[in-house]
């Protein structure tokens, strides 16, 4: 009797523990934004956002950095994603068994492990140095591209797969060719999942620092972009930069600049699982 | 250059339609069908009939070569249709599929609108003119006695439908590519008895034009539709005989066990 | 002619566009020959004038001083450390909340609380580091009074926060795969939720929660701005939580950011640091996605 009890209590201790857990991370989230939100809002208006970077606290915004930000999500885009769906069209439709399969199936899944500093040290010798890119923003999409493409894979392939085995037969039967299918019937009905799993690359993308900074990219970028061959900053590097900075201006400007980027990114999560949710029950 | 001539100019030259040799289908080391020869007539219904694994449907889908893309999958011997062999390596898939169509077990309509779904067949083959479109959707939505019904939805989405009217949906997407014939894979088996009654009626006017092989699980149905009717046993073709033979006096054992409900 | 031309036209068109798809497949496996490529020339090229036993042995990192040392243990000390502390408030947390929405929480609630806690994966790293610099550490200044503005505990403790869903995600998905035959039975002889969690669930999903666990380490060893911005750029070889180290990744960032020549040994000690962390994380993958093979052997 006296055990049973004790198991209860402590069935019931956990059950506690885990709601707990389960809201601490989301808990410290709000606290931090709460906190960013207290020390940045003030400074948002219309002139942070569209001022050029100045040694003054101040008087710096962040409209070269969101051009910046703007331009490479972009380029990565147009980079990433035909060349991410086809590889994942490969992949689930054509090299099914084979070894080559298997091959760039591990080849993906390492891929999508290698931490994001290195595909800097990639970008760094290939597009930077050996493409003579120099740090431009071309070399920086070229650089994110290939750090999101086995994300893009993945998820394109998860998207393709949930397709009901049903409307492949149903193709076939009609005497639909292998391509027919995949692009009349299949892309279409996956198109959900496909465009959810490219917007959490995007979002990916947009925060990334690291690779950027290794390829170069600058904190003191006196005009906005122009073309994809220009010195470029982005919205993240801006703020690890004033965060370096000593003058309390600047981290006042680092949370200023923080609200903006993780509007950005939850936006962007947001819209993600509205088309996931409405992808997912269309296909049902 | 056999493959020019007309193929209703064949079918009416010869009385079966469709033919297996000396067929064996193997999944890795399974053998589903360990050897089967028959020969299926011309604008007639076959019924297919046998307990679930018997090979009934893997036998049927070897005829649109759907089987194909099953892992595995593995066939010796030759299927025949209008004398042709159909696994030869010259033979287009595609182009085999149009002539054979085939109706599944549970409807399978695209999630695309009700016209798109039956145009599909049609703009794969390459085909744009908007009007002939209109017509073939309209003929073949009258045909399956769904036009009346969608005539004003034409747009909406065919996933909208019942699931009687999808399955109509879906043998008027078969019949929109002009198939001369079509398997059909237990096509009521997911239906209620009113929306069963009258896909039975339509296949029964189908049989006029088309030659239509029919897998089921429901004696009866086989009974009231069909002219021939095959008894699969465990991959094996134990009988073959005109419906009405079969169901009243069957030669084996095996099938009359089966026809009364002792097993299966 | 006729309708086989157009046959054979088709073919054409079919083969042409899988190759394409198929060059896009392997666009994947020049990445990978890429980084392998890249990092090794230029390591090599380091290793050409700096022996690799005084790389693996010498204790002090001091490239960009006078007085230069190229011993690459302080940086990883620093990077094991920050892993280490993130790992440790990771797992335990991770992995109860994992238990409580497979097992505890209502149905509805898991489909609301995962998206959330992906969130936390979302959040850009350099916001983690900003978090850690000027809210953690103050706040565990005023507990631990030694604790200097840049250390690895906050630096580990942000970067825990980043990885629990990493954790409870993946725990949860092998969880949920436990097929219910196995729950029932438990029950069935009386035991309780977490009984039955902790004696069946928990070890019949343990290769899936083990393949979270090691996929989360590799991420922490290869996080860069948290550990950049909260951690400091000192590189030493300790294990004190409370003093500013430097980590590999944070190192290249210091590079990059300075004026160091290319082609000089400054700048190869970055591609000779990051084959180091390209080694620790491929090893920590591969061994995740072979466990992962098996495991999914093992369900179907």
């Amino acid at each position: 009797m006296n055990n049973i009890k004790k198991n209860r209590l402590l069935d019931q201790v956990f059950k506690f523990w885990g709601i707990a857990c389960t809201f601490l991370g989301l808990i410290l989230l709000t606290i931090f934004i709460g906190s960013i939100f207290v020390d940045g809002i003030q400074r948002i208006d219309w002139d942070f956002i569209t001022s050029l970077p100045s040694r003054k606290a101040e008087r710096a915004g962040i409209f070269t950095a969101l051009m910046g930000s703007v331009w490479i999500l972009v380029l990565t885009t147009i980079i990433a994603l035909p060349v991410g769906i086809a590889a994942a069209i490969y992949l689930e439709e054509y090299a099914k068994e084979s070894k080559m399969a298997s091959l760039l199936e591990v080849n993906i899944s390492n891929l999508a492990g290698v931490p994001s500093i290195i595909y800097g040290l990639l970008g760094l010798e290939v597009f930077v140095r050996i493409l003579e890119m120099g740090a431009s923003i071309l070399a920086g999409s070229f650089t994110l591209a290939l750090l999101i493409l086995p994300i893009v894979i993945v998820s394109t392939r998860e998207s393709i797969k949930a397709v009901p085995k049903s409307i492949r037969d149903a193709s076939y039967a009609l005497g639909a060719s292998k391509w027919q299918t995949i692009s009349q019937q299949l892309l279409p009905a996956s198109f959900g999942g496909i465009l959810t799993g490219i917007i959490l690359a995007l979002s990916r993308a947009v925060g990334e620092t690291a690779p950027l900074i290794v390829i170069g990219a600058l904190a003191y970028v006196p005009f906005a972009p122009a073309s994809p061959l220009d010195e470029f900053s982005v919205l993240p590097i801006q703020i690890f930069n004033w965060i370096s900075r000593p003058q309390h201006g600047f981290e006042v400007n680092a949370a200023a600049a923080i609200i903006i980027l993780l509007l950005i990114t939850f936006v962007m999560n947001g819209i993600a699982v509205y088309f996931r949710n409405r992808w997912q029950s269309k296909l049902k | 250059m056999k493959e020019k001539k007309d193929t209703i100019d064949k079918s009416l030259k010869r009385k079966h339609k469709l033919q297996a040799k000396e067929v064996k289908v193997f999944y890795d080391d399974f053998k589903a069908i360990k050897g089967i020869d028959m020969n299926i007539r011309a604008n007639k219904i076959t019924a297919f009939i046998g307990p679930s694994g018997c090979g009934k449907s893997t036998f049927l889908r070897l005829f649109n070569r759907m089987n194909d893309y099953v892992d595995g999958f593995r066939m010796e011997g030759e299927i025949l249709i209008d004398g042709e062999n159909i696994y030869k390596k010259k033979v287009n898939v595609e182009q085999l599929r149009k002539q054979v169509g085939m109706v599944f077990q549970k409807p399978n309509p695209f999630p695309k609108s009700i016209y798109e779904n039956v145009a599909y067949g049609l703009k794969i083959q390459g085909i744009k003119d908007k009007n002939y479109l209109r017509d073939k959707v309209e003929d073949s939505l009258k045909q399956v006695g769904l036009w009346s019904e969608v005539e004003n939805d034409l747009n909406k989405s065919a996933l909208a439908l019942s699931g009687g009217q999808q399955q109509r949906l879906c043998i008027a997407r078969t019949l929109a590519v002009e198939p001369s014939i079509i398997l059909m894979d237990e096509p009521t088996s997911a239906l209620d008895p009113i929306s069963t009654a009258k896909i039975e009626e339509l296949i029964y006017e189908l049989k006029e034009k088309y030659t239509i092989v029919i897998v089921t699980h429901n004696m009866q149905q086989a009974g009231r539709l069909s002219d021939y009717t095959a008894f699969f046993y465990m991959g094996e073709l134990i009988e073959y005989d005109k419906s009405k033979k079969l169901f009243t006096n069957p030669e084996k054992q095996q099938t009359e066990n089966y026809i009364t409900g002792r097993f299966g | 002619m006729g309708p086989n031309a157009f046959g054979n036209m088709r073919k054409i068109k079919e083969r042409v566009i899988e190759k394409g798809l198929q060059a896009s497949a392997l666009v994947t496996i020049a990445v990978t020959v890429g980084i392998i490529l890249v990092l090794s020339i230029e390591a090599i090229r380091f290793f050409s004038e700096v022996s690799i036993v005084d790389f693996l042995t010498d204790t002090q990192w001091t490239p960009l001083y006078t007085d230069k040392h190229f011993g690459i243990l302080p940086l990883l000390s620093g990077t094991l450390l920050t892993s280490f502390i993130a790992i440790l408030f990771a797992v335990p947390i991770g992995l109860s909340i994992s238990i409580y929405i497979s097992e505890y929480a209502p149905r509805s609630f898991r489909k609301t609380i995962k998206p959330l806690l992906e969130l936390l994966a979302a959040v850009p790293t350099v916001v983690y580091g900003f978090f850690a610099l000027t809210v953690v550490t103050p706040f565990l200044q005023s507990f631990i009074p030694s604790l200097s503005g840049f250390n690895s505990l906050s630096a580990g403790l942000v970067m825990g926060i980043m990885i629990i869903p990493f954790i409870s995600s993946l725990s949860e998905d092998a969880l949920h795969a436990v097929p219910n035959s196995l729950r029932e039975a438990a029950y069935g002889m009386g035991s309780t939720k977490l009984q039955n969690s902790f004696r069946v669930l928990v070890p019949a999903a343990s290769s899936g929660i083990v393949v979270s666990i090691i996929l989360a380490i590799s991420r922490a060893i290869g996080e860069t701005m948290i550990v950049a911005i909260a951690a400091g750029q000192q590189p030493r070889l300790t294990f004190d939580p409370t003093v500013p180290v430097e980590t590999i990744t944070a190192y290249i960032v210091q590079v990059s950011l300075g004026d160091v020549q290319h082609g000089s040994l400054e700048y190869r000690t970055i591609f000779a640091a990051g084959i180091t962390l390209f080694i620790f994380t491929f090893l920590l993958n591969t061994i995740s996605y072979r466990i992962r093979k098996k495991f999914r052997e093992k369900y179907e």
